[in-house]
C-alpha cells in the first residue's frame, strides 16, 4: 500500500507520545494523531509526581508498568533535560487505622519489588516536614518518589519522534476507524489516513476509539481531580511529597512541592459523566482548604496561584487495557488512569513487544534515535534568566518577559520556533511557563500574547 | 559577574519608587538608581488611560500615562539613574541585588534599598473562583495593557467584579476597547466609590450595578461564555453570558523581594511591616507605596515615596536601625493600619491609613496599648477598600516596652 502508514497512533498525550518514540526507533512509517496539541488532554493536568509504583496492585500490568516506566523515565529526564527531583515521599498517617495500615503497605511494596519504604519516627516525621499540621501519628518513607514536569515528557517524546520521521498530525481529530482489505482508514477531521496497524492511546477516548475499531470491553468514566497551586513564597514549607494512606474509606489528599518551585494540594476524586468536565467546583476547592488546614495549616495563609482539574481516564477494571490483536491489527493503551505518566515508557516497551510479537516487522533505524535537549522550565537547574553566559551570547535570554515565572524573551522564541511549536497561548504555557505564576497575567498577559503574535505568527486575535 | 554599587537602590519606577528617587537626589544623596523591569517607567499609571492623577503629590490633574511620563521625566531631571528592563531575581548572601538584564547578570550593592513594587490584584484562582478555565478573563492591568499599550479589542459583553475606583476605570477601558459592560457585581451593600461614576456607567454603558453579589463559577470551553452569579442573601443563583471577564480590585502587595530578604510581614496588609519612616525589621531594607498594602491611588503612593525618602536619608547620616518596635494590629472587622510599627525612641509621628472590612458608620475608634487608651476618635465612616487617615501623636505615647498597640472599633453603624 503506497501512501500508507505502517502505523497510526491516537493519541499524542503521554501514553501515545512515548510510544512513537519507542516505535520510531525502527524503520516504520508512523503518524502521530492528536485533536490538539501534543499533551493538552489529560496528560496536561496530573499530579506531576513520578512514581516508584510501591502502592500498586501485586501482580497487575500496572504495578509491573510502573516499576519499569519510574527507571526509565529517571533516565530520561537526566538525559533530554526534563526537570524531575528526588523529594522522596512520605505517607503521614493521621490515625490508629492508617498507622497500622503502614506496615502491610510496606510490605506491598516489597512484592513490587520495591525494598526501600521504611517506617519512620514521629520525631523524625516532623523534624523533616515542620510545618506538617499537629497530629500526625507516623510515617512511611518511599525515597524514591520524585517530582517531575509534567508538561516537558510528552513534547520531548513527540519531538523525538518527529525528528526521527513521525508524522506528528496535531489538530486531527479521529472520527470514524474501518478496515479494507489490507489497511485501515482513519477518518479525520484533516481527511482520510490509512494506516496498516493503529494504535489506540487515545486517554479518555480510548474506549469511543476501542469501539469504533469494533471492540468491545471497557468504559472510560472520567474521574475528576481538583488541584489547588499555592504561591512559590510557600515552597519553602514543604520538602517531601506527602501522601495520603490509603484506608478504603476515605481517599485523603497530597501536598507535593512542584519542579516549578510551588506547592500543590489536591486531588478530589469524583466520578463524572462528561470527558470534557474540567471545571473545578466550589465544593471541591473548598473540601481541600479543608484537607489542607489540618495537613499544613500554614499553607494556607498563602495565595493560591491556580487551580485546575484533571480527569483520569479511569475504567470499570482495575488493571491497565492493553491488548494487541494481531489478526485486526489493532492495539489499545486505555484505562489507563492515573499512572500513565510514570508508566508510558514501559508502556510504549510492552507496546513494541506486543506488536513484535503480532506479526509487526521490526527493523532498527540505523543511527538509532536522534538525541533531543528540552528547554529547562525546573527550578532545580539555572534556567536561562539566571545564565551569564547564556544572555552575553544572545541578549535575549536576559528580556524577561513573565516576571512571575521569569520567561524571557529567548525562551518564548526558541518554543515559536521548536520542533512542534505551540498554537494557543496555552501551548506557550506548558513549553515555556508564562502565564503560570501568581500574577496570571495582570502585568504581563498583554505582552506575552503579543510575543507569541510576533514569534510564532500566531493571529493575536485568538490568544486573548 | 559586575557588582554595581550605589547610595540607594530603589525596587520599582511606580509613583512611589520615582518620588523616592526625586526627594533623595533633592536632599543631596549621591547616586540613586531606579530598577524596573517594564521597557517604561511609571507603574501602573502607564496604562491607566483615565484622568485624575497627580493632584495631591503634583497639585495638577493629569491622565495617567501624562502622569506616568512626568513622574520619569522629574526622577531623571533630578539626577536619578533609571535602569529599564532590568529584573531584581533576588538577593545575594551580601544582601545586594541580583539582577538580570539584556546585558547580562549582575549585582548592585546600595546603602540601603527601597522596595517601591507596587501590588497586582488577585487573579481568579486566588479568589478561588469555580468553573472552567477558559480565555477571557483577565484582571485590570492586563485588560488596561491590552487595550491601551496593544490596541487590541477585547470581547463584546463584559462583566466587571468589583465596584470600585479601579473597577469604574475598567468600565471606561472596556468601552474603549469595543466591550460593553453589562454588569458590575460587589459582594458589599453598596458600591466603593464616587456615586455619580454609578449614575454615569448606568447611563452610558447601561451596565446594571448587582451589590450582595458574588461571581460563583465560570463557563466555557475555550472562551468565557458565562458566569454563575450568586445573590448572597437569597441565594439565588443565575447566569449571565459574557465573553470577558474582568476581575478587579481586591489588591495584594508584590512582596516577594521583602520576603526573600526576611522581612517580616504584616499580617492585615500582607505586605511588609513598616514603622512612620518606612522601615522595614530588615536593617538598610525600606518599603513605599502600594507594597506596603495593596492599592492607593497613585498620588498616595508618590506621596508616601516621598515621605520614606526622609527615613533613608536618616539611615545613610547612621541613625541606628529600630530593633523590636512595638506592633499596632487591627481588631475584626478592620483590615489594616498602615504604617504597623512603632519604634523605641526619636520618632517623627505622622498619619496612619486605616482601612476596615465592612462598610461602617459613625465609627468609633480606639487605640489601646495594654489596656491604656491612647487614641480616641470618630470618623464619619470606613468604606472597604478606602482608606481613612487618622493623626498619631499618640505614638509619642507608645511605650516601647509594652504590648502590641491594638486599634479597634468601639461603636459604629453598620450601613444597610
Amino acid at each position: 500500500m503506497s501512501g500508507a502508514f505502517d502505523v497510526a497512533i491516537i493519541g499524542a498525550g503521554d501514553v501515545g507520545s512515548a510510544i512513537a518514540r519507542e516505535l520510531a526507533r525502527y524503520e516504520l512509517r508512523i503518524a502521530l494523531l492528536d485533536r490538539g496539541d501534543v499533551g493538552a488532554g489529560t496528560s496536561k493536568a496530573n499530579t506531576a509526581i513520578l512514581h516508584t509504583g510501591f502502592d500498586a496492585k501485586p501482580g497487575t500490568l500496572e504495578a509491573r508498568l510502573v516499576a519499569r516506566g519510574h527507571r526509565l523515565l529517571s533516565d530520561y529526564a537526566a538525559q533530554v533535560g526534563i526537570p524531575i527531583e528526588r523529594t522522596g515521599a512520605l505517607l503521614v498517617a493521621w490515625d490508629d487505622e492508617q498507622l497500622e495500615a503502614l506496615p502491610a503497605i510496606g510490605e506491598r511494596a516489597r512484592e513490587n519489588g520495591y525494598d526501600r519504604a521504611a517506617l519512620i519516627a514521629l520525631d523524625d516525621l516532623y523534624r523533616r516536614e515542620p510545618h506538617l499540621g499537629a497530629g500526625a501519628v507516623g510515617a512511611l518513607e518511599v525515597p524514591d518518589e520524585s517530582i517531575v514536569c509534567p508538561w516537558t515528557p510528552p513534547l520531548a517524546w513527540a519531538t523525538q519522534a518527529l525528528l526521527a520521521g513521525v508524522a506528528v498530525l496535531r489538530g486531527t481529530r479521529v472520527v470514524g476507524l474501518s478496515r479494507l482489505a489490507d489497511c485501515w482508514r482513519l477518518d479525520t477531521s484533516g481527511g482520510p489516513v490509512l494506516a496498516r496497524w493503529v494504535v489506540n492511546a487515545a486517554g479518555l477516548y480510548s474506549d469511543e476509539v476501542h469501539r469504533m475499531a469494533g471492540c468491545e470491553g471497557f468504559t472510560i468514566t472520567p474521574r475528576r481531580g481538583e488541584l489547588v497551586v499555592f504561591d512559590k513564597l510557600a515552597r519553602p514549607l514543604v520538602s517531601h511529597i506527602l501522601l495520603p494512606v490509603p484506608t478504603g474509606i476515605t481517599k485523603g489528599v497530597l501536598i507535593a512541592p512542584t519542579v516549578f518551585g510551588n506547592v500543590l494540594l489536591g486531588p478530589t476524586a469524583e466520578d463524572i459523566e462528561d470527558k470534557e468536565d474540567r471545571a473545578c467546583t466550589s465544593e471541591g476547592l473548598a473540601r481541600l482548604r479543608a484537607h489542607g488546614a489540618r495537613l499544613m495549616p500554614e499553607l494556607l495563609d498563602h495565595e493560591v496561584t491556580a487551580t485546575y482539574a484533571g480527569l483520569r481516564a479511569a475504567s470499570e477494571h482495575a488493571d491497565y487495557q492493553l491488548q494487541v490483536d494481531g489478526g485486526l491489527a489493532y492495539a489499545c493503551a486505555g484505562g489507563i488512569r492515573s499512572t500513565g505518566l510514570s508508566a508510558a515508557m514501559a508502556i510504549a516497551e510492552w507496546m513494541r513487544d506486543a506488536l513484535a510479537g503480532a506479526g509487526l516487522a521490526l527493523a532498527e533505524r540505523a543511527g538509532g534515535l536522534p538525541m533531543v535537549r528540552m528547554p529547562n522550565i525546573g527550578e532545580a537547574l539555572p534556567r536561562p534568566y539566571a545564565r551569564d553566559e547564556l544572555i552575553a551570547e544572545d541578549p535575549a535570554y536576559g528580556k524577561v518577559i513573565c516576571f512571575c515565572e521569569r520567561v524571557t524573551l529567548g525562551e518564548i522564541r526558541d518554543a515559536a520556533r521548536s520542533a512542534i511549536p505551540p498554537r494557543d497561548l496555552d501551548g506557550l504555557r506548558r513549553r515555556t511557563r508564562v502565564l503560570t505564576g501568581r500574577c496570571q497575567g495582570f502585568f504581563c498577559g498583554a505582552r506575552v500574547a503579543r510575543e507569541l503574535a510576533r514569534e510564532g505568527g500566531i493571529d493575536i486575535g485568538g490568544l486573548r | 559577574m559586575v557588582t554595581d554599587r550605589a547610595d540607594v537602590a530603589i525596587v520599582g519606577a511606580g509613583p512611589a519608587g520615582l518620588a523616592a528617587a526625586v526627594e533623595l537626589r533633592r536632599r543631596g544623596v549621591g547616586s540613586v538608581v531606579v530598577l524596573d523591569r517594564e521597557e517604561s517607567a511609571g507603574g501602573i499609571p502607564r496604562h491607566a488611560c483615565h484622568s485624575g492623577f497627580g493632584l495631591r503629590d503634583l497639585r495638577r490633574v493629569l491622565p495617567g500615562p501624562r502622569y506616568a511620563a512626568h513622574r520619569a521625566e522629574l526622577a531623571l531631571a533630578a539626577g536619578a539613574e533609571l535602569r529599564l528592563r532590568t529584573q531584581v531575581t533576588g538577593w545575594n548572601a551580601q544582601g545586594a541585588l541580583e539582577l538580570t538584564t539584556p546585558t547580562g547578570r549582575h549585582e548592585l550593592a546600595a546603602d540601603a534599598v527601597v522596595l517601591a513594587t507596587g501590588c497586582r490584584e488577585r487573579p481568579r484562582a486566588a479568589r478561588l473562583i469555580a468553573g472552567t478555565r477558559p480565555q477571557g478573563v483577565m484582571n485590570t492591568g492586563m485588560l488596561q495593557q491590552l487595550v491601551y499599550l496593544a490596541h487590541e479589542r477585547v470581547g463584546q459583553r463584559a462583566v466587571v467584579v468589583g465596584a470600585e475606583h479601579v473597577s469604574y476605570s475598567a468600565l471606561l477601558t472596556l468601552h474603549h476597547g469595543g466591550a460593553r459592560a453589562v454588569a458590575m457585581t460587589t459582594e458589599l451593600r453598596h458600591q466603593q466609590s464616587l456615586a455619580a461614576f454609578r449614575v454615569g456607567a448606568a447611563a452610558r454603558f447601561g451596565t446594571r450595578l448587582r451589590t450582595r453579589t458574588a461571581v460563583t463559577a465560570i463557563r466555557g470551553d475555550r472562551r468565557v461564555q458565562a458566569v454563575e452569579l450568586t445573590a448572597l442573601d437569597s441565594g439565588r443563583v443565575h447566569e449571565v453570558e459574557c465573553d470577558v471577564l474582568v476581575l478587579t480590585a481586591d489588591w495584594v502587595p508584590d512582596h516577594e523581594l521583602a520576603v526573600l530578604a526576611g522581612a517580616e510581614l504584616d499580617p492585615g496588609t500582607r505586605g511588609p511591616a513598616v514603622d512612620a519612616m518606612g522601615r522595614t525589621s530588615r536593617p538598610a531594607l525600606f518599603a513605599a507605596g502600594n507594597v506596603l498594602h495593596g492599592a492607593e491611588p497613585a498620588d498616595v503612593a508618590a506621596l508616601n515615596g516621598r515621605h520614606v525618602a526622609g527615613g533613608v536619608l536618616d539611615h545613610l547620616a547612621g541613625s541606628p536601625w529600630p530593633l523590636a518596635p512595638v506592633r499596632i494590629m487591627c481588631a475584626e472587622p478592620l483590615a489594616w493600619i498602615v504604617p504597623n510599627r512603632v519604634p523605641a525612641g526619636r520618632y517623627a509621628p505622622g498619619r496612619h491609613r486605616l482601612r476596615s472590612r465592612e462598610e461602617l458608620h459613625d465609627v468609633r475608634v480606639e487605640v489601646r496599648q495594654d489596656g491604656r487608651c491612647l487614641h480616641r476618635q470618630r470618623l464619619v465612616r470606613l468604606v472597604p477598600g478606602r482608606s481613612a487617615s487618622i493623626p498619631a501623636p499618640w505614638a509619642a505615647a507608645v511605650d516601647p516596652g509594652g504590648g502590641e498597640v491594638v486599634v479597634l472599633v468601639t461603636r459604629a453603624r453598620r450601613w444597610s
